[in-house]
Protein backbone atom coordinates (compact mmCIF):
# COMPACT_ATOMS: atom_id res chain seq x y z
CA UNK A 1 0.00 0.00 0.00
CA UNK A 2 1.48 3.48 -1.15
CA UNK A 3 -0.18 6.19 0.56
CA UNK A 4 1.82 8.81 -1.05
CA UNK A 5 -0.28 9.31 -3.97
CA UNK A 6 -3.85 10.57 -4.11
CA UNK A 7 -6.21 11.62 -6.98
CA UNK A 8 -8.00 14.80 -7.33
CA UNK A 9 -9.95 16.99 -9.40
CA UNK A 10 -10.04 20.43 -10.31
CA UNK A 11 -14.28 20.13 -10.08
CA UNK A 12 -14.23 23.55 -12.16
CA UNK A 13 -12.45 22.00 -15.15
CA UNK A 14 -14.21 18.69 -15.34
CA UNK A 15 -16.59 18.55 -17.64
CA UNK A 16 -17.82 14.78 -16.90
CA UNK A 17 -16.14 13.12 -19.99
CA UNK A 18 -16.18 9.65 -17.96
CA UNK A 19 -12.91 8.21 -19.29
CA UNK A 20 -11.35 8.25 -15.40
CA UNK A 21 -14.03 5.82 -14.57
CA UNK A 22 -13.13 3.55 -17.50
CA UNK A 23 -9.59 3.20 -17.22
CA UNK A 24 -9.71 3.53 -13.71
CA UNK A 25 -13.29 1.75 -12.20
CA UNK A 26 -11.47 0.43 -8.91
CA UNK A 27 -10.91 3.99 -7.62
CA UNK A 28 -13.41 5.78 -9.70
CA UNK A 29 -17.43 5.92 -10.24
CA UNK A 30 -19.57 7.77 -12.34
CA UNK A 31 -22.67 9.70 -10.51
CA UNK A 32 -26.13 9.64 -12.29
CA UNK A 33 -24.89 12.38 -14.64
CA UNK A 34 -21.84 11.22 -14.89
CA UNK A 35 -19.50 12.88 -12.37
CA UNK A 36 -16.57 11.30 -11.05
CA UNK A 37 -17.01 9.80 -7.82
CA UNK A 38 -13.55 9.05 -6.05
CA UNK A 39 -13.72 5.68 -3.63
CA UNK A 40 -10.89 6.22 -0.94
CA UNK A 41 -7.90 9.06 -2.23
CA UNK A 42 -5.20 6.60 -1.78
CA UNK A 43 -3.95 5.30 -5.08
CA UNK A 44 -2.68 1.96 -4.01
CA UNK A 45 1.06 0.89 -5.72
CA UNK A 46 -0.50 -1.68 -7.70
CA UNK A 47 -2.83 0.82 -9.13
CA UNK A 48 -0.46 3.59 -9.89
CA UNK A 49 -0.03 2.64 -13.12
CA UNK A 50 -3.46 2.74 -14.29
CA UNK A 51 -3.99 5.94 -12.56
CA UNK A 52 -1.42 7.80 -14.19
CA UNK A 53 -3.13 7.00 -17.48
CA UNK A 54 -6.05 7.87 -16.38
CA UNK A 55 -4.69 11.20 -15.42
CA UNK A 56 -3.16 11.35 -19.36
CA UNK A 57 -6.47 10.73 -20.63
CA UNK A 58 -8.34 13.33 -19.54
CA UNK A 59 -9.44 15.47 -22.12
CA UNK A 60 -9.80 18.71 -20.11
CA UNK A 61 -6.80 18.04 -17.62
CA UNK A 62 -9.14 17.94 -14.63
CA UNK A 63 -7.71 15.08 -13.18
CA UNK A 64 -4.96 15.39 -10.84
CA UNK A 65 -2.36 12.64 -9.12
CA UNK A 66 -0.67 14.11 -6.32
CA UNK A 67 1.71 12.98 -3.64
CA UNK A 68 0.23 13.52 -0.40
CA UNK A 69 1.71 16.34 1.88
CA UNK A 70 1.76 16.65 5.52
CA UNK A 71 -0.61 19.17 6.07
CA UNK A 72 -3.22 20.77 4.38
CA UNK A 73 -3.43 24.63 4.12
CA UNK A 74 -5.68 27.05 5.83
CA UNK A 75 -9.22 26.24 4.75
CA UNK A 76 -11.56 29.37 3.26
CA UNK A 77 -12.13 32.20 5.76
CA UNK B 1 -31.86 44.93 36.85
CA UNK B 2 -29.53 42.62 39.55
CA UNK B 3 -26.02 43.55 40.06
CA UNK B 4 -25.31 39.32 38.48
CA UNK B 5 -27.40 40.69 35.46
CA UNK B 6 -24.65 43.59 35.19
CA UNK B 7 -21.83 42.04 35.59
CA UNK B 8 -22.72 39.29 32.89
CA UNK B 9 -23.48 42.48 30.91
CA UNK B 10 -19.80 43.72 31.02
CA UNK B 11 -17.67 40.79 30.74
CA UNK B 12 -20.06 39.00 27.77
CA UNK B 13 -20.11 42.45 25.65
CA UNK B 14 -17.22 43.27 23.73
CA UNK B 15 -17.67 44.12 20.65
CA UNK B 16 -21.40 45.22 21.49
CA UNK B 17 -20.32 47.24 24.71
CA UNK B 18 -20.22 50.47 23.69
CA UNK B 19 -23.66 50.42 21.87
CA UNK B 20 -24.95 49.49 25.33
CA UNK B 21 -23.45 51.36 27.04
CA UNK B 22 -24.21 54.65 24.34
CA UNK B 23 -27.37 53.05 23.01
CA UNK B 24 -26.13 54.19 19.75
CA UNK B 25 -23.59 53.38 16.89
CA UNK B 26 -19.81 54.83 17.29
CA UNK B 27 -18.49 57.59 14.92
CA UNK B 28 -14.89 58.22 15.17
CA UNK B 29 -15.48 60.64 17.99
CA UNK B 30 -17.17 58.39 20.39
CA UNK B 31 -14.63 55.22 19.23
CA UNK B 32 -11.34 57.57 19.90
CA UNK B 33 -12.78 58.68 23.33
CA UNK B 34 -13.77 54.90 23.85
CA UNK B 35 -10.05 53.41 22.74
CA UNK B 36 -7.57 55.75 21.50
CA UNK B 37 -5.54 55.07 18.18
CA UNK B 38 -5.38 51.43 17.20
CA UNK B 39 -1.93 50.76 18.53
CA UNK B 40 -0.23 49.98 15.54
CA UNK B 41 2.87 48.42 15.92
CA UNK B 42 5.79 50.88 15.97
CA UNK B 43 7.37 51.23 12.37
CA UNK B 44 10.92 51.79 14.32
CA UNK B 45 11.81 48.28 14.72
CA UNK B 46 8.97 47.16 12.55
CA UNK B 47 9.93 43.40 11.60
CA UNK B 48 9.97 42.69 15.87
CA UNK B 49 6.95 45.05 16.22
CA UNK B 50 5.12 43.02 13.68
CA UNK B 51 5.74 39.63 15.15
CA UNK B 52 5.06 40.65 18.46
CA UNK B 53 1.40 41.48 17.23
CA UNK B 54 1.38 38.14 15.31
CA UNK B 55 2.41 36.49 18.56
CA UNK B 56 -0.48 38.29 20.15
CA UNK B 57 -3.26 37.13 18.48
CA UNK B 58 -1.54 33.86 18.11
CA UNK B 59 -1.45 33.54 21.76
CA UNK B 60 -5.33 34.91 22.03
CA UNK B 61 -6.60 32.04 20.34
CA UNK B 62 -8.65 33.90 18.21
CA UNK B 63 -10.72 32.02 15.46
CA UNK B 64 -12.11 32.97 12.33
CA UNK B 65 -15.91 34.05 12.90
CA UNK B 66 -17.23 34.22 9.00
CA UNK B 67 -17.63 30.49 9.12
CA UNK B 68 -15.00 28.06 9.44
CA UNK B 69 -13.44 29.20 12.71
CA UNK B 70 -9.87 28.76 11.16
CA UNK B 71 -6.90 29.75 14.04
CA UNK B 72 -6.41 33.45 12.55
CA UNK B 73 -3.12 33.93 14.34
CA UNK B 74 -1.83 31.20 11.76
CA UNK B 75 -3.73 32.23 8.68
CA UNK B 76 -1.61 35.69 9.34
CA UNK B 77 1.26 34.17 9.97
CA UNK B 78 1.25 31.69 6.68
CA UNK B 79 0.44 35.27 4.74
CA UNK B 80 3.78 36.67 6.31
CA UNK B 81 5.65 34.42 5.88
CA UNK B 82 4.64 34.05 1.82
CA UNK B 83 6.19 35.24 -1.70
CA UNK B 84 5.81 38.93 -1.90
CA UNK B 85 4.20 41.80 -0.26
CA UNK B 86 0.46 40.46 1.17
CA UNK B 87 -2.89 42.28 0.46
CA UNK B 88 -5.35 42.23 3.06
CA UNK B 89 -9.00 41.73 2.61
CA UNK B 90 -12.12 42.36 4.47
CA UNK B 91 -14.65 40.31 4.35
CA UNK B 92 -18.29 42.29 5.35
CA UNK B 93 -20.65 40.53 2.28
CA UNK B 94 -22.52 39.04 4.93
CA UNK B 95 -24.65 36.81 2.43
CA UNK B 96 -25.81 34.10 4.74
CA UNK B 97 -29.48 35.24 4.70
CA UNK B 98 -30.48 33.79 8.31
CA UNK B 99 -27.32 36.28 10.07
CA UNK B 100 -27.41 39.75 10.19
CA UNK B 101 -24.42 40.05 12.89
CA UNK B 102 -21.75 41.41 10.46
CA UNK B 103 -24.12 44.26 9.13
CA UNK B 104 -25.15 45.34 12.87
CA UNK B 105 -21.36 45.46 13.52
CA UNK B 106 -20.31 47.29 11.23
CA UNK B 107 -23.63 49.69 12.03
CA UNK B 108 -22.65 49.91 15.38
CA UNK B 109 -18.46 49.87 15.31
CA UNK B 110 -17.29 50.29 12.33
CA UNK B 111 -13.89 51.72 13.78
CA UNK B 112 -13.42 48.52 15.57
CA UNK B 113 -13.56 46.84 11.88
CA UNK B 114 -11.68 49.10 10.46
CA UNK B 115 -8.95 48.84 13.53
CA UNK B 116 -8.30 45.82 12.96
CA UNK B 117 -8.24 45.28 9.58
CA UNK B 118 -5.19 47.95 10.04
CA UNK B 119 -3.74 46.06 12.70
CA UNK B 120 -3.83 43.26 10.35
CA UNK B 121 -2.36 44.69 7.44
CA UNK B 122 0.32 46.07 9.86
CA UNK B 123 1.22 42.46 11.36
CA UNK B 124 1.57 41.05 7.81
CA UNK B 125 2.94 44.14 6.55
CA UNK B 126 0.33 44.58 3.67
CA UNK B 127 -0.01 47.88 1.04
CA UNK B 128 -3.15 48.05 0.34
CA UNK B 129 -6.69 46.71 2.69
CA UNK B 130 -9.66 45.93 0.40
CA UNK B 131 -12.96 45.95 2.02
CA UNK B 132 -15.46 43.85 0.27
CA UNK B 133 -18.90 45.30 0.95
CA UNK B 134 -22.33 44.05 -0.94
CA UNK B 135 -23.83 45.68 -3.32
CA UNK B 136 -27.56 46.29 -3.77
CA UNK B 137 -29.94 49.27 -2.09
CA UNK B 138 -30.63 46.90 1.23
CA UNK B 139 -26.91 47.94 2.66
CA UNK B 140 -25.95 50.89 0.56
CA UNK B 141 -26.48 53.58 3.52
CA UNK B 142 -24.32 51.00 5.16
CA UNK B 143 -21.39 50.87 2.65
CA UNK B 144 -21.82 54.86 1.93
CA UNK B 145 -21.60 55.65 5.69
CA UNK B 146 -18.21 53.39 5.66
CA UNK B 147 -16.78 54.92 2.24
CA UNK B 148 -16.52 58.18 4.35
CA UNK B 149 -15.38 56.95 7.85
CA UNK B 150 -12.63 55.18 5.75
CA UNK B 151 -12.10 58.70 4.21
CA UNK B 152 -12.20 60.50 7.30
CA UNK B 153 -9.52 57.96 9.51
CA UNK B 154 -7.13 58.65 6.45
CA UNK B 155 -7.51 62.69 6.89
CA UNK B 156 -6.72 62.29 10.90
CA UNK B 157 -3.62 59.96 9.73
CA UNK B 158 -4.93 56.54 11.87
CA UNK B 159 -4.23 54.34 8.57
CA UNK B 160 -0.87 53.75 7.67
CA UNK B 161 -2.26 51.35 4.83
CA UNK B 162 -4.56 52.69 2.31
CA UNK B 163 -8.34 50.90 2.47
CA UNK B 164 -10.12 50.68 -0.76
CA UNK B 165 -13.71 50.57 -0.62
CA UNK B 166 -15.59 47.75 -3.38
CA UNK B 167 -19.08 46.58 -4.02
CA UNK B 168 -19.51 43.39 -5.15
CA UNK B 169 -22.90 41.18 -6.36
CA UNK B 170 -24.29 40.21 -3.67
CA UNK B 171 -24.91 36.28 -4.45
CA UNK B 172 -24.54 33.32 -1.46
CA UNK B 173 -21.48 32.04 -3.22
CA UNK B 174 -19.92 35.65 -3.93
CA UNK B 175 -18.90 36.10 -0.35
CA UNK B 176 -16.59 32.55 -0.46
CA UNK B 177 -12.80 33.51 -0.25
CA UNK B 178 -11.55 32.87 -4.05
CA UNK B 179 -14.53 34.58 -5.02
CA UNK B 180 -13.65 38.19 -3.48
CA UNK B 181 -10.47 37.21 -4.62
CA UNK B 182 -11.46 36.69 -8.69
CA UNK B 183 -13.45 39.42 -8.87
CA UNK B 184 -10.64 41.68 -7.00
CA UNK B 185 -8.60 40.62 -9.99
CA UNK B 186 -10.54 41.62 -12.30
CA UNK B 187 -13.11 38.55 -12.57
CA UNK B 188 -16.93 37.30 -11.96
CA UNK B 189 -17.44 37.13 -8.26
CA UNK B 190 -17.42 33.22 -8.28
CA UNK B 191 -15.24 30.33 -6.61
CA UNK B 192 -11.61 29.90 -7.87
CA UNK B 193 -10.40 25.67 -7.84
CA UNK B 194 -7.78 25.47 -5.12
CA UNK B 195 -5.08 25.09 -4.53
CA UNK B 196 -3.29 27.71 -4.61
CA UNK B 197 -5.24 29.31 -2.03
CA UNK B 198 -5.73 33.10 -1.41
CA UNK B 199 -3.11 32.91 1.01
CA UNK B 200 -0.38 31.73 -0.74
CA UNK B 201 -1.47 33.38 -4.22
CA UNK B 202 -4.48 35.95 -4.33
CA UNK B 203 -5.15 39.58 -4.94
CA UNK B 204 -2.16 40.49 -8.08
CA UNK B 205 -0.56 36.96 -7.26
CA UNK B 206 0.71 37.93 -3.96
CA UNK B 207 -0.13 36.41 -0.16
CA UNK B 208 -3.78 37.57 0.53
CA UNK B 209 -5.17 37.50 3.99
CA UNK B 210 -9.14 37.16 3.82
CA UNK B 211 -10.38 37.81 7.02
CA UNK B 212 -14.29 38.31 8.16
CA UNK B 213 -14.97 41.51 9.88
CA UNK B 214 -15.97 40.21 13.41
CA UNK B 215 -13.08 38.59 13.30
CA UNK B 216 -11.12 41.94 13.02
CA UNK B 217 -12.94 43.45 15.28
CA UNK B 218 -12.25 41.19 17.92
CA UNK B 219 -8.55 41.33 16.74
CA UNK B 220 -8.47 45.16 17.28
CA UNK B 221 -9.03 44.47 21.01
CA UNK B 222 -6.99 41.97 21.54
CA UNK B 223 -4.48 44.21 20.09
CA UNK B 224 -5.49 46.35 22.93
CA UNK B 225 -5.94 44.62 26.06
CA UNK B 226 -3.70 40.98 25.40
CA UNK B 227 -4.54 37.76 24.56
CA UNK B 228 -5.19 37.06 28.66
CA UNK B 229 -8.26 39.40 28.35
CA UNK B 230 -9.87 37.82 25.17
CA UNK B 231 -9.17 34.47 27.37
CA UNK B 232 -11.19 35.56 30.04
CA UNK B 233 -14.67 34.19 28.85
CA UNK B 234 -15.34 31.48 26.41
CA UNK B 235 -13.49 28.04 26.56
CA UNK B 236 -10.15 27.38 26.43
CA UNK B 237 -10.40 25.82 23.09
CA UNK B 238 -12.52 28.20 21.82
CA UNK B 239 -12.20 31.77 23.32
CA UNK B 240 -13.65 35.03 23.42
CA UNK B 241 -17.26 35.65 22.77
CA UNK B 242 -19.08 35.82 19.44
CA UNK B 243 -21.91 37.87 17.77
CA UNK B 244 -24.90 35.36 17.04
CA UNK B 245 -28.15 35.72 15.00
CA UNK B 246 -31.09 34.63 16.67
CA UNK B 247 -34.21 34.15 15.04
CA UNK B 248 -37.68 32.32 14.74
CA UNK B 249 -39.76 31.33 18.35
CA UNK B 250 -37.95 33.51 20.29
CA UNK B 251 -39.13 36.82 22.35
CA UNK B 252 -36.02 38.88 21.72
CA UNK B 253 -34.86 37.95 18.05
CA UNK B 254 -31.82 39.46 16.38
CA UNK B 255 -27.96 39.96 17.12
CA UNK B 256 -26.43 38.83 20.27
CA UNK B 257 -23.27 38.93 21.95
CA UNK B 258 -22.28 36.00 23.93
CA UNK B 259 -19.34 33.98 24.92
CA UNK B 260 -18.19 30.75 23.42
CA UNK B 261 -19.03 27.57 24.85
CA UNK B 262 -22.69 29.25 25.51
CA UNK B 263 -25.34 25.91 25.47
CA UNK B 264 -28.10 26.89 22.95
CA UNK B 265 -30.53 26.77 25.43
CA UNK B 266 -28.39 29.45 27.48
CA UNK B 267 -28.49 31.50 23.57
CA UNK B 268 -31.90 31.19 23.31
CA UNK B 269 -32.66 32.53 26.54
CA UNK B 270 -30.71 35.89 25.88
CA UNK B 271 -33.06 36.29 22.74
CA UNK B 272 -35.66 36.47 25.10
CA UNK B 273 -36.72 32.64 25.56
CA UNK B 274 -38.53 30.24 23.03
CA UNK B 275 -42.31 31.86 22.39
CA UNK B 276 -43.62 28.92 21.03
CA UNK B 277 -42.90 25.18 21.65
CA UNK B 278 -39.80 24.26 19.80
CA UNK B 279 -39.49 21.31 17.37
CA UNK B 280 -36.13 21.72 16.43
CA UNK B 281 -32.73 23.90 16.50
CA UNK B 282 -30.75 25.08 12.74
CA UNK B 283 -27.14 25.87 14.28
CA UNK B 284 -24.68 27.74 11.99
CA UNK B 285 -27.35 29.47 8.93
CA UNK B 286 -27.96 27.75 5.20
CA UNK B 287 -25.41 25.50 5.42
CA UNK B 288 -25.61 24.43 9.09
CA UNK B 289 -27.36 21.40 10.98
CA UNK B 290 -30.50 20.89 12.50
CA UNK B 291 -30.82 19.65 15.69
CA UNK B 292 -33.40 18.33 18.20
CA UNK B 293 -35.04 20.31 20.11
CA UNK B 294 -34.54 18.00 23.15
CA UNK B 295 -30.84 17.53 22.12
CA UNK B 296 -30.03 21.19 21.17
CA UNK B 297 -30.45 23.13 24.89
CA UNK B 298 -27.45 21.57 26.26
CA UNK B 299 -25.15 21.95 22.85
CA UNK B 300 -22.13 24.30 23.09
CA UNK B 301 -22.01 26.85 21.01
CA UNK B 302 -18.11 26.30 19.87
CA UNK B 303 -16.51 24.49 17.07
CA UNK B 304 -15.17 21.28 18.78
CA UNK B 305 -18.45 20.93 20.53
CA UNK B 306 -20.76 21.57 17.34
CA UNK B 307 -17.88 19.36 15.11
CA UNK B 308 -18.25 16.35 17.68
CA UNK B 309 -22.15 16.35 15.99
CA UNK B 310 -21.45 16.89 12.49
CA UNK B 311 -22.11 20.68 12.92
CA UNK B 312 -20.66 23.97 12.92
CA UNK B 313 -20.42 27.47 14.33
CA UNK B 314 -20.86 29.22 10.76
CA UNK B 315 -21.62 32.54 10.60
CA UNK B 316 -23.20 32.60 14.03
CA UNK B 317 -26.75 32.03 13.12
CA UNK B 318 -29.57 30.34 15.29
CA UNK B 319 -32.81 29.50 14.20
CA UNK B 320 -35.38 28.51 16.46
CA UNK B 321 -37.81 26.18 14.80
CA UNK B 322 -41.29 25.86 16.18
CA UNK B 323 -43.07 22.51 16.84
CA UNK B 324 -45.97 23.10 14.25
CA UNK B 325 -43.62 24.03 11.26
CA UNK B 326 -42.44 21.42 8.82
CA UNK B 327 -39.33 20.88 8.88
CA UNK B 328 -39.07 19.35 5.32
CA UNK B 329 -40.87 22.83 3.83
CA UNK B 330 -38.06 24.84 5.46
CA UNK B 331 -35.32 22.65 4.29
CA UNK B 332 -36.55 22.35 0.89
CA UNK B 333 -37.22 25.91 0.37
CA UNK B 334 -33.49 26.60 1.67
CA UNK B 335 -32.35 24.08 -0.76
CA UNK B 336 -33.83 25.75 -3.75
CA UNK B 337 -32.63 29.14 -2.58
CA UNK B 338 -29.02 27.38 -2.66
CA UNK B 339 -29.57 25.76 -5.95
CA UNK B 340 -30.38 28.87 -7.58
CA UNK B 341 -27.36 30.16 -5.82
CA UNK B 342 -25.31 27.79 -7.11
CA UNK B 343 -22.53 29.14 -9.33
CA UNK B 344 -22.58 26.59 -11.78
CA UNK B 345 -19.38 25.77 -12.20
CA UNK B 346 -19.14 22.27 -10.47
CA UNK B 347 -21.01 19.23 -12.13
CA UNK B 348 -21.87 17.71 -8.55
CA UNK B 349 -23.48 21.27 -8.03
CA UNK B 350 -24.84 22.23 -10.72
CA UNK B 351 -26.86 18.79 -11.32
CA UNK B 352 -26.72 16.99 -7.84
CA UNK B 353 -27.86 20.47 -5.94
CA UNK B 354 -31.02 20.95 -8.33
CA UNK B 355 -31.78 17.11 -7.96
CA UNK B 356 -31.61 17.39 -4.46
CA UNK B 357 -33.46 20.35 -4.02
CA UNK B 358 -36.36 18.63 -6.09
CA UNK B 359 -36.18 15.81 -4.01
CA UNK B 360 -37.06 17.86 -1.29
CA UNK B 361 -39.56 19.77 -2.92
CA UNK B 362 -41.43 16.47 -3.61
CA UNK B 363 -41.26 14.95 -0.11
CA UNK B 364 -42.25 18.19 1.67
CA UNK B 365 -45.44 19.00 -0.67
CA UNK B 366 -45.76 16.51 -3.53
CA UNK B 367 -46.51 13.18 -3.81
CA UNK B 368 -42.93 11.17 -3.75
CA UNK B 369 -42.35 8.72 -5.95
CA UNK B 370 -41.21 5.35 -5.13
CA UNK B 371 -37.48 5.44 -5.42
CA UNK B 372 -37.22 8.99 -3.58
CA UNK B 373 -36.88 7.05 0.03
CA UNK B 374 -33.52 5.35 -2.04
CA UNK B 375 -32.88 8.27 -4.07
CA UNK B 376 -32.36 10.78 -1.92
CA UNK B 377 -30.32 9.85 0.82
CA UNK B 378 -27.68 8.51 -2.04
CA UNK B 379 -27.72 12.14 -3.67
CA UNK B 380 -27.49 13.96 -0.49
CA UNK B 381 -24.52 11.66 0.50
CA UNK B 382 -22.49 12.87 -2.60
CA UNK B 383 -22.79 16.27 -2.88
CA UNK B 384 -20.52 16.60 0.02
CA UNK B 385 -16.69 17.01 -0.47
CA UNK B 386 -17.15 17.12 -4.37
CA UNK B 387 -17.40 21.00 -5.53
CA UNK B 388 -14.24 23.36 -5.81
CA UNK B 389 -15.68 25.31 -2.85
CA UNK B 390 -17.95 24.09 0.03
CA UNK B 391 -21.30 25.42 -1.15
CA UNK B 392 -22.40 21.24 -2.54
CA UNK B 393 -21.07 20.17 1.08
CA UNK B 394 -23.29 22.81 3.08
CA UNK B 395 -26.16 22.01 1.15
CA UNK B 396 -25.27 18.33 1.94
CA UNK B 397 -25.05 19.06 5.67
CA UNK B 398 -28.33 20.88 6.00
CA UNK B 399 -29.94 18.22 3.80
CA UNK B 400 -28.80 14.92 5.60
CA UNK B 401 -29.35 16.71 8.76
CA UNK B 402 -33.18 16.98 7.72
CA UNK B 403 -33.48 13.84 7.08
CA UNK B 404 -32.18 12.59 10.40
CA UNK B 405 -33.83 14.92 12.74
CA UNK B 406 -37.17 15.15 10.61
CA UNK B 407 -37.08 11.34 10.11
CA UNK B 408 -40.61 10.90 11.83
CA UNK B 409 -42.17 13.80 9.33
CA UNK B 410 -40.27 11.91 6.43
CA UNK B 411 -42.04 8.94 7.37
CA UNK B 412 -45.28 10.51 7.74
CA UNK B 413 -45.03 12.90 4.49
CA UNK B 414 -44.48 9.34 2.69
CA UNK B 415 -47.38 7.83 3.79
CA UNK B 416 -49.82 10.48 4.24
CA UNK B 417 -48.66 13.50 2.13
CA UNK B 418 -47.56 16.96 3.55
CA UNK B 419 -48.82 17.83 6.68
CA UNK B 420 -50.13 21.28 7.96
CA UNK B 421 -47.17 22.91 9.12
CA UNK B 422 -45.90 22.72 4.92
CA UNK B 423 -48.51 25.55 4.44
CA UNK B 424 -47.62 27.67 7.33
CA UNK B 425 -45.57 31.08 6.12
CA UNK B 426 -41.51 30.04 6.16
CA UNK B 427 -39.68 31.06 9.42
CA UNK B 428 -36.02 30.66 7.77
CA UNK B 429 -35.74 33.97 5.54
CA UNK B 430 -35.28 32.57 2.52
CA UNK B 431 -34.68 35.36 0.17
CA UNK B 432 -36.52 35.20 -3.28
CA UNK B 433 -35.35 37.15 -6.62
CA UNK B 434 -33.64 35.85 -9.87
CA UNK B 435 -30.80 32.96 -9.98
CA UNK B 436 -27.74 34.58 -9.83
CA UNK B 437 -26.50 33.52 -12.92
CA UNK B 438 -29.32 36.10 -13.98
CA UNK B 439 -28.02 38.56 -12.09
CA UNK B 440 -24.66 38.20 -12.94
CA UNK B 441 -21.38 37.71 -11.23
CA UNK B 442 -19.18 40.93 -12.21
Amino acid sequence: MNRHHRLAIDRIACDGRGLCAELLPELIDLDEWGYPVIHGQAVPADLLGHARRAVAACPVLALRLERAAGDRPPPAA
Amino acid sequence: MTQTTELRQSTEHRLLRGWFETGGPADLTEHLRRYGPAPLPSERGARQARAALLQTVEQAGLTGRGGAAFPTGRKLRAVAEGRGRPVVVVNGMESEPASRKDEALLDLAPHLVLDGAALAAAAVDATVVHLCLPRGSARATQVDRLTRAVAERWRAGLDRIPVEVHRLPHHYVSSEETSLVQWLNGGPARPLATPPRPFEKGVDRRPTLVDNVETLAHLALIARYGPSWFRSTGTADAPGTTLLTVSGAVHAPGVHELPLGTPLGAVLAAAGGTSRPLGAVLVGGFFGSWLSAEQAPAVPFARPELAALGAGPGAGVLVALPADSCGLAETARVLGFLAAQSARQCGPCRFGLPAVAADFHQLAWGRPDAELPARLPHRVELLAGRGACRHPDGASRLAATALAVFAADVRRHLETGPCPGAALPPVLPVPGGPAADEVGWR
